[in-house]
């Protein structure tokens, strides 16, 4: 049978010099079609007396099993090489950037109001909001600011124009937040006034104030944070233990001292303007001035309509752009107001 | 207020140092803006007395000099200063002196002559910024005394930024009082012995306006000498706080002053004719003031006049007539009471300020003015000679000084700390209030110097600021513990924001006032009735409150673009201005909240694979959708002078117009110089927190039927108008119907275009027959064809 072993080793070397996987089959046909040669044979054993039938037969199925065998082989490397091919095509450069909308940014001072908001609020402070065109009297008069006080000059505070032309009465750009404070305690006195006890204010009053000032370390617009608690037994210590919790946890460090320093404001008594210093970093050791605070004046809680003599309070207003500043250590007031996308990018 | 330690400390006994002191008194309340010394480190320089003065035989501009400097025999130096000369006393580097700068002086040869020494000017000192030779001494200085004693320079200069309450420390006296009050040391105040009167002369006073001048002293001098030299040391005090010395006669009544707070003025008598009166200003007064300036007098304004003509601004400032100068001899001294109201205020309306009407429109010391009289008349004919007569008194009604209570009880509780009556006694005595106890009260009675002590709250900031802020605790916080709404219908704000930094957008915060233009533009705002003008702007550009926050934006965008920065996305949230009819909260205005953003240049970043597609109107209409989602949103076309009108919109929110988005206009991309036009949108900041509450509702387990149609209809008809056509008309099957394609052209008609339609149709309860389906179908055909004419596309 020596002409089914060259049938064999033609099929194979017949096979192995094909890579398409379509003339592989019809290199197959050749060999296993319908008249391939070892299909032929098998039709030629009806000739073959019954003695032989059966060994020539067990030669030739053995014939063909190697031929499919090495079909099969012979397909399955051609299968993986047309995947290698394709995967070597497919693939990427994916050191490239990625591909989609860019994200924005907060603005630092925003970032900062946030989180004065939410650490307030974890200790039971609301956010409260006010007109930024406001009266004369909840600006000064309801913050017992005298008549002829320096504050209510043109030249401290921006007042508006009436259509004539003429100054407007009693109308300016707020000069701080204390005036949220005045309007926040009259509504809660309408509302709850009639109460034995009324519940406690606890607010913090974030916004924009306006002061006639520009230079590199003022500028004529800027934010503020108000924050006031007014109840029974509301002392300045507890203003000292709610300032120093604050100030640990917005910079996220005790190693920091804050030291309270008496002062004078009209609308609260005693009152005291609040210096932090730093026990590492650039600004080390250094006293930075960062807030004014006291116990709410008298005269402040009486004309919003609260006894002073059954209810005490504190209040307090940081600069959130100072804040800011010394957070992220920005050394120019004015950025924050330029709108230069390389400077506000930087706090995304 | 400027002065000089080494003088306080001759009215205050206290063994803090310099450091101690100052942080003593920024702890309470006297906040040290300043420490400086008033000359740097140097040692070994001496008082030397020039004995002779030869020319260098080998250089021209040397001279040889033989110097007493207090230790032995004369020592040979060469100076090269062109003011030495013989009998002259300054001051000389000993060999081994280290100069400021370490400058160390040592014994070398000049030229071949040994010189053992320096004699110094005021700037090799470091005590002057320049000089032009040796610093002259007076003539009876002690030879080979170290001139840092004989002048003094072991000295700080202290600046204190003193509050408004505490004009009681605008002085030495005030702050040695405090520091006594503070450090529980003793206060070491001057006596001031009454001068007697030599001469009879004398001057009437009338108190013509007795509420604001109450208390008046004034004295006649005569055969003054008012060019008599400022003595060294009063000169040098006046320099270290801050005050350049004048003459003699000035310099006594700003030295008094500072030392005892009570500011005095000076006249020439002579040109006074008749009674001093303290009244209030005429109609039509003018006077020609000290600075040179002539005012017309307003009513209100208190003046020292004569029987004939007004003199001064009380209080404020003197007149340029009766002033005195170098040649005046008779004087008439005035030390006086000026309230605080009648002065407040005056001087700033005239554009000035001086050192006295800083003090009177704070309060001065009125149990001081007789002291400060006494004193200056001692000073006067101590240093320029002449004679005094009598002290004439005039005297009102003096500041009511009211007993304020104060309860043990209540302050403990306000401070938030226990304090005994005994202690808060011995704080009180500590800084001189006078007090009687009934039981835990205080009934206190305020000092003529203290104009800061009207209530009980003001006692209670005493005790705690004696007994120190640093010392009161700091208790973690506590109080009621109640939980927080927040609605769920309503998103915070910081979620808002946090969406559109999300989609790309960057903040910015802009100024609330801005050019007049930019409302012209964007809001069409003209008229004068519209604007919000400031009355007293900052400066042109910053004159108008805005009504939309779009200027803020475009001027931002422009910015950027200088900045090479081509793809710009900006939002802003911020109070907008109009005036209306509203009542409150401030009448007469509206002050809306608004949400603003800006986007500009490549639709996506410009990277590699995202193509060069600028953005549009309908990615940020895209973007506000987002943002409001999944509360639905529409769009309608609007007018808006901002904006393009043909790829402009209004955003309703339900039946509310919440606001625009559109295509910056093209006469403003062409003004403004922008390549591109940006889109904008403005919308109310409340409204897009609305958020909403979800709803339940039960989702089919029957399979949906899809299917597509394309129809042909008006190219004009707006989506909307067909959407808003099939509302109510829809068979209950069709659960959703989105547009996914438009087509304008060839196989459509002109004046045509396709729209395609994929349909979604499903049923909770069953699976949908081909028959249901296929009807569905033809009912919203039908309904396309009536209401809009639409046909099937080809």
């Amino acid at each position: 049978m020596d002409n089914l072993d060259q049938i064999v080793s033609e099929a194979q070397s017949a096979f192995a010099a094909i890579s398409d996987p379509d003339a592989l089959e019809q290199v197959k046909a050749r060999f296993l079609g319908k008249s391939g040669q070892i299909t032929e044979l098998l039709k030629g054993l009806g000739k073959l007396p019954p003695e032989e039938k059966k060994t020539a037969g067990a030669a030739i199925n053995v014939a063909k099993t190697a031929v499919e065998n090495s079909l099969n082989e012979r397909r399955e490397a051609i299968r993986k090489a047309a995947l290698e091919a394709r995967l070597a095509e497919e693939a990427l450069d994916v050191t490239l950037p990625g591909r989609a909308e860019a994200r924005g940014g907060l603005h630092p001072v925003t970032r900062t109001l946030e989180r004065i908001e939410s650490l307030f609020r974890s200790i039971g402070f609301e956010v409260a909001d006010g007109p930024e065109i406001e009266e004369d009297f909840y600006n000064f008069t309801a913050m017992n600011t005298p008549e002829d006080h320096p504050a209510r000059s043109m030249h401290d505070t921006f007042y508006l124009q009436n259509p004539d032309g003429s100054v407007a009465d009693k109308v300016l750009l707020r000069t701080h937040t204390s005036p949220i404070q005045a309007r926040y305690m009259k509504a809660h006195v309408e509302r709850y006034g009639q109460l034995e006890k009324m519940p406690e204010i606890r607010i913090i009053a974030p916004g924009r104030v306006y002061r006639v000032d520009s230079d590199a370390t003022h500028s004529p617009m800027f934010n503020q944070v108000e924050g006031l608690w007014v109840g029974e037994g509301v002392s300045f210590a507890d203003l000292k233990g709610v300032i120093a919790d604050f100030l640990k946890s917005f910079f996220e460090t005790d190693d920091l001292v804050v030291r309270f320093r008496p002062s004078f404001f009209p609308f609260t008594e005693p009152s005291a303007e609040i210096d932090v210093a730093f026990m590492s970093g650039a600004l080390k050791g250094r006293w930075l001035e960062i807030a004014g605070c006291g116990m709410v004046h008298p005269d402040v809680l009486r004309i919003a309509g609260i006894d002073p003599e059954k209810y005490t309070g504190f209040a307090f207003g940081f600069g959130q752009d100072r804040l800011t500043m010394l957070r992220y250590g920005v050394n120019d007031l004015r950025l924050f107001f330029e709108g230069d996308l390389r400077f506000l990018r930087q706090f995304a | 207020m400027k002065f000089s330690e080494s003088w306080l400390r001759t009215l205050v006994d206290t063994q803090l140092s310099s450091e101690e002191l100052s942080h003593l008194l920024t702890m309470a309340g006297l906040e040290v803006e300043g420490l400086e010394p008033v000359a740097p480190q140097f040692n070994d320089v001496v008082v030397a007395q020039v004995l002779e003065v030869v020319k260098h035989p080998d250089a021209d501009r040397l001279n040889v000099c033989k110097v007493d400097t207090g230790r032995g025999e004369p020592t040979t130096i060469v100076c090269g200063a062109p003011n030495v000369a013989v009998g002259l006393r300054v001051p000389c580097a000993l060999p081994g002196a280290k100069l400021p700068g370490d400058f160390v002086i040592k014994i070398a040869e000049v030229r071949g002559i040994e010189s053992s020494g320096m004699l110094c000017s005021a700037k090799e000192l470091g005590i002057a910024e320049e000089a032009s030779g040796l610093l002259i001494l007076p003539f009876d200085a002690p030879v080979g005394q170290s001139i840092r004693q004989y002048l003094d320079l072991d000295d700080n200069q202290f600046e204190l930024k003193l509050t408004p309450n505490r004009a009681d420390c605008l002085s030495l006296t005030g702050v040695a009082r405090e520091v006594a009050a503070i450090a529980g040391a003793q206060a070491e105040l001057i006596e001031v012995p009454e001068v007697a009167a030599t001469i009879a002369d004398q001057r009437a006073v009338v108190l013509d306006a007795p509420v604001a001048c109450p208390l008046y002293f004034g004295r006649v001098l005569k055969r003054v000498n008012a060019k008599a030299p400022t003595p060294e040391w009063m000169r040098r005090r006046l320099e270290r706080s801050g005050i350049r010395s004048i003459s003699a006669l000035v310099d006594v009544t700003n030295y008094v002053m500072l030392e005892l707070g009570q500011p005095l003025h000076a006249f020439d008598n002579t040109k006074l004719e008749g009674a001093v009166h303290a009244r209030m200003a005429k109609p039509d007064e003018k006077l020609l003031l000290l600075n040179e300036q002539t005012i017309n007098i307003d009513a209100d304004i208190l003046v020292i006049a004569d029987d004939v003509k007004p003199l001064a601004m009380a209080g404020i400032m003197g007149g340029e007539e009766s002033g005195i100068t170098l040649e005046t001899s008779e004087l008439f001294l005035e030390s006086a009471f000026f309230a605080p109201k009648a002065i407040a205020g005056r001087a700033r309306r005239y554009g000035f300020g001086s050192d006295a009407s800083h003090r009177f429109e704070r309060g001065v010391d009125f149990g001081g003015a007789k002291r400060a009289i006494e004193r200056a008349t001692q000073l006067i004919i101590d240093i320029c000679g002449g004679a005094a007569g009598p002290v004439t008194e005039a005297r009102a009604e003096m500041p009511a000084r009211k007993p304020v209570r104060l309860r043990t009880a209540r302050a403990c509780a306000v401070i938030g700390m226990t304090f005994s009556p005994e202690q808060i006694a011995g704080l009180f005595s500590g800084l001189g209030l006078t007090f009687v106890r009934e039981g835990e009260d205080f009934l206190v009675t305020p000092p003529t110097w203290r104009f800061d002590i009207e209530i009980e709250e003001d006692l209670i900031e005493e005790i705690a600021r004696l007994h120190g802020y640093d010392n009161i605790p700091a208790p973690a916080p506590r109080g009621n513990l109640k939980m927080m709404v927040q609605p769920e219908a309503q998103r915070p704000a910081s979620r808002v924001r946090q969406l559109l930094v999300d989609r790309g957008y960057q903040e910015v915060v802009n100024f609330a006032f801005v050019e007049e233009a930019w409302e012209a533009d964007f809001a069409a705002k003209t008229d004068e009735a519209d604007l919000i003008r400031l009355a007293n702007p900052i400066a042109s550009q910053m004159a108008v409150m805005r009504s939309t926050l779009f200027g803020g934006l475009i001027s931002n965008l422009v910015t950027n673009l200088k900045r090479k920065q081509n793809r710009v996305r900006l939002f802003e949230t911020g109070r907008t201005f109009q005036r209306s009819a509203a009542a409150a909260p401030v009448a007469g205005f509206a002050q809306a909240w608004k949400l603003s953003g800006l986007t500009y240049g490549g639709a996506l970043p410009d990277t590699w694979g995202s193509g060069s597609r600028k953005v549009d109107f309908f990615d940020v209409k895209g973007d506000l959708e987002a943002l409001l989602a999944p509360v639905p949103l529409r769009f309608e076309k609007i007018l808006h002078p901002a904006l393009h009108p043909g790829r402009s919109a209004r955003i309703y929110l339900g039946n509310n117009e919440i606001g625009c988005v559109g295509e910056l206009h093209p006469e403003w991309v062409q003004k403004y110089d922008l390549p591109n036009a940006p889109v904008l949108f403005e919308v109310d900041f409340d409204a897009v927190k609305a958020s909403g509450v979800p709803v339940y509702a039960e989702v089919s387990k029957f399979p949906a039927v899809i299917r597509d149609i394309a129809i042909v209809v008006d190219q004009n008809l707006e989506l909307q108008a067909l959407l808003d056509g099939l509302k109510g008309q829809l068979p209950t099957l069709i659960k959703d119907l989105q547009l996914f394609d438009i087509y304008v052209g060839k196989g459509i008609p002109e004046n045509k275009k396709s729209l395609a339609f994929r349909i979604v149709m499903q049923d909770t309860q069953r699976t949908l027959q081909d028959s249901e389906v296929d009807a569905a179908m033809q009912q919203l055909m039908a309904c396309l064809g009536q209401a809009f004419g639409a046909e099937l596309r080809a």
